[in-house]
C-alpha cells in the first residue's frame, strides 16, 4: 500500500510552509539531542534532577509491580520447589548436618575474634541501615544496569550509599530524588569494586562487565591463585563498603583473573537495605585532588 | 420495490455511523500515550542483569509510524524521545537525537519506496531498531568491548520477533483510537 500522500503539499503555500517548518524543527531536535547527549556524557549528572524527578513520579507503580515480581517469582519457585522435593530433602540433609558443624565453628571463632578485639582496644558497633526499600524496576532495555529504589533523600539515602540484600551487595546509589533512587548495579560496566577472596588476603577489583557478570582482576599479578568456586567479599579498601561483604562467585578463571557471578542478583532481590558510608573521611580525601590537598 | 438495506450499510471497522461519530481526545491521545507507556514499561517488570526487554517505546513510536504514516509529526521523536531518557538508564539526550534521526530516515524512506508491503516494514522497522540499539550502546556512556554487544544479541532477537507481533497491537490501538464512541446532538 503506498501512504496516502497527505506530505504532497500542492499549491497551498500554508501547506508548503507548515511541512517545511515540520522538517526543520525534527532537524533542530536531532541536533538538540545530539548536544543533550554530549553534556550528558561529558558531565553524567548534570540531568540528574530532571531524572529523579520523573522516576519520583512513577515510583508508586513501580512498587505494586515490584510486589508482582517477586510474588510471581515466589509462586514458580514452590511449583519447581514441588517437583525437586524427594532429592532435595536428602542433599538438604547432609547439608543442615555439615551447617551445623561450621556453625559452631564460626562461633569458636566470633569468641575468638572478640577477645582479639578486646585485646587491641578496638570496638566495632553494627551498622544500622539507612533505609530498607523495595528495587522498584530497572533499566531493562539498556545496556546500562541501574536499578530503581523505592527511598530517597527523605528516608536519608545519600549519594554513594552502598545497597544490599541479605545475600550481598548490589550496588550503590548514584542519584538520589525525594521518594526513588538511582542504583549503579555491580554489572554495571563503569561499576569498579574493591574486592578481597573470602578466606585469604587475594586482593582484586571486580569490574562489571554489563551481562550480569563481574570481572575480577587480580592487583598483585603473577601465578593465578584463584579457583572455580572462590567467594569474594568487599575489601573495605576506597571507604565506600564495610569489609566482609559477599560480591561475587568465581565460576571460570582466566589468564589475569577471573569471571564472576553476582552473588545477590538484582532479579531475585526482593527488599534491600542502603547502608551509610562506611569511612566518609576516607571517600572524602579520595574526592579531594592531590595538589588541594598540598596547597593547604 | 426497495429492497431492505444490508445492516452494514450504515456501519464501517470503526462501528456504527448513525448518530456516532470519531472522540478527538481518543484520536489524538491514544497515539502518543501509548509510546509514552511503552517507554515506561520497559522500566517497571523486571530488574534484570543483562538487557532483555526490547525497547518498547522505540518499537511503538516505529510501528504507528509505519502503520499511520502522516499520524505524527517529523518532529515527533524530540519530545517522546525526551520523555524515553528520563526512564532508560541512557545519558539524557540520547533518545532525543537517534528518535528524530529515525523519523527522519522513515520519511526519507518513504518518499524513495512510496509502494511498501509488510515485509518491507518489518525490514525497515528491523533495520532501524537494531541499528538504535547498536547505536545507543555506543552512546551508553559505558566501556565498550566485545562482551556489551554479544549482551546485545539475544535483546535484537527479540526485538526483531516483536515487531510483526506490536504492528498487529498498534492496528488494534488504531482501530480503538478510531472507534465511533461520541454521541452526536
Amino acid at each position: 500500500m503506498a501512504p496516502n500522500s497527505s506530505r504532497r503539499s500542492g499549491h497551498s503555500r500554508r501547506a508548503q510552509y507548515g511541512q517545511f517548518t515540520g522538517y526543520v524543527l525534527a532537524a533542530v531536535g536531532a541536533a538538540l539531542g545530539a548536544v543533550l547527549l554530549g553534556v550528558s556524557l561529558w558531565r553524567p549528572d548534570t540531568f540528574a534532577g530532571l531524572r529523579s524527578t520523573a522516576t519520583d513520579a512513577v515510583a508508586p507503580v513501580g512498587g505494586a509491580s515490584a510486589v508482582a515480581r517477586t510474588e510471581s517469582q515466589g509462586l514458580f519457585d514452590s511449583i519447581s520447589g514441588y517437583l525437586a522435593a524427594g532429592a532435595q530433602n536428602a542433599a538438604l540433609r547432609k547439608e543442615v548436618e555439615l551447617a551445623r558443624i561450621r556453625l559452631k565453628e564460626a562461633e569458636a571463632v566470633k569468641t575468638e575474634n572478640a577477645r582479639l578485639k578486646s585485646l587491641m582496644g578496638f570496638s566495632e558497633s553494627e551498622t544500622k541501615p539507612v533505609a530498607v526499600a523495595r528495587l522498584i524496576g530497572s533499566t531493562a532495555s539498556s545496556t546500562r544496569r541501574f536499578a530503581y529504589l523505592g527511598a530517597g533523600r527523605d528516608q536519608g539515602v545519600g549519594v554513594g550509599m552502598p545497597v544490599r540484600s541479605p545475600r550481598g551487595i548490589v550496588g550503590r546509589v548514584l542519584e538520589v530524588g525525594n521518594d526513588s533512587s538511582r542504583v549503579l548495579l555491580l554489572a554495571d560496566t563503569e561499576s569498579v569494586i574493591p574486592v578481597r577472596r573470602s578466606k585469604d588476603e587475594v586482593v582484586a577489583f571486580a569490574e562489571g562487565r554489563g551481562d550480569g557478570k563481574l570481572r575480577i582482576r587480580l592487583i598483585n599479578l603473577g601465578i593465578n591463585p584463584l579457583k572455580k568456586g572462590d567467594v569474594f567479599v568487599t575489601s573495605g579498601a576506597g571507604g565506600y563498603y564495610r569489609p566482609g561483604i559477599a560480591v561475587a562467585i568465581v565460576q571460570e578463571v582466566t589468564n589475569d583473573g577471573a569471571i564472576a557471578a553476582v552473588i545477590s542478583d538484582p532479579a531475585a532481590t526482593d527488599f534491600v537495605s542502603v547502608e551509610p558510608i562506611w569511612q566518609p573521611r576516607a571517600v572524602e580525601a579520595a574526592q579531594t585532588p592531590v595538589d588541594e590537598v598540598v596547597g593547604e | 420495490m426497495i429492497a431492505e438495506l444490508s445492516n452494514k450499510a450504515r456501519s464501517d471497522r470503526y462501528g456504527s455511523k448513525i448518530n456516532r461519530t470519531h472522540s478527538p481526545v481518543r484520536a489524538y491521545l491514544v497515539p502518543w500515550l501509548s509510546i509514552v507507556l511503552g517507554s515506561l514499561v520497559a522500566l517497571l517488570p523486571v530488574a534484570s542483569a543483562v538487557p532483555l526487554v526490547p525497547p518498547l517505546g522505540f518499537l511503538m513510536l516505529l510501528s504507528w509510524r509505519l502503520v499511520r504514516p502522516g499520524l505524527f509529526p517529523v518532529w515527533a521523536g524530540f519530545p517522546l524521545g525526551l520523555v524515553d531518557d528520563m526512564f532508560s538508564g541512557q545519558p539524557f539526550g540520547s533518545a532525543i537525537m537517534l528518535w528524530s534521526a529515525t523519523m527522519i530516515a522513515i520519511e526519507i524512506l518513504e518518499t524513495r519506496f512510496p509502494w511498501r508491503g509488510f515485509f518491507q516494514d518489518w525490514a525497515v522497522s528491523g533495520l532501524l531498531a537494531t541499528g538504535y540499539l547498536m547505536i545507543a550502546a555506543l552512546f551508553s556512556g559505558g566501556k565498550l568491548g566485545l562482551t556489551m554487544f554479544a549482551v546485545l544479541v539475544p535483546q535484537v532477537v527479540l526485538t526483531l520477533a516483536l515487531i510483526p507481533i506490536l504492528s498487529r497491537f498498534v492496528s488494534g490501538l488504531d482501530r480503538f483510537r478510531l472507534a465511533r464512541v461520541r454521541g452526536l446532538d
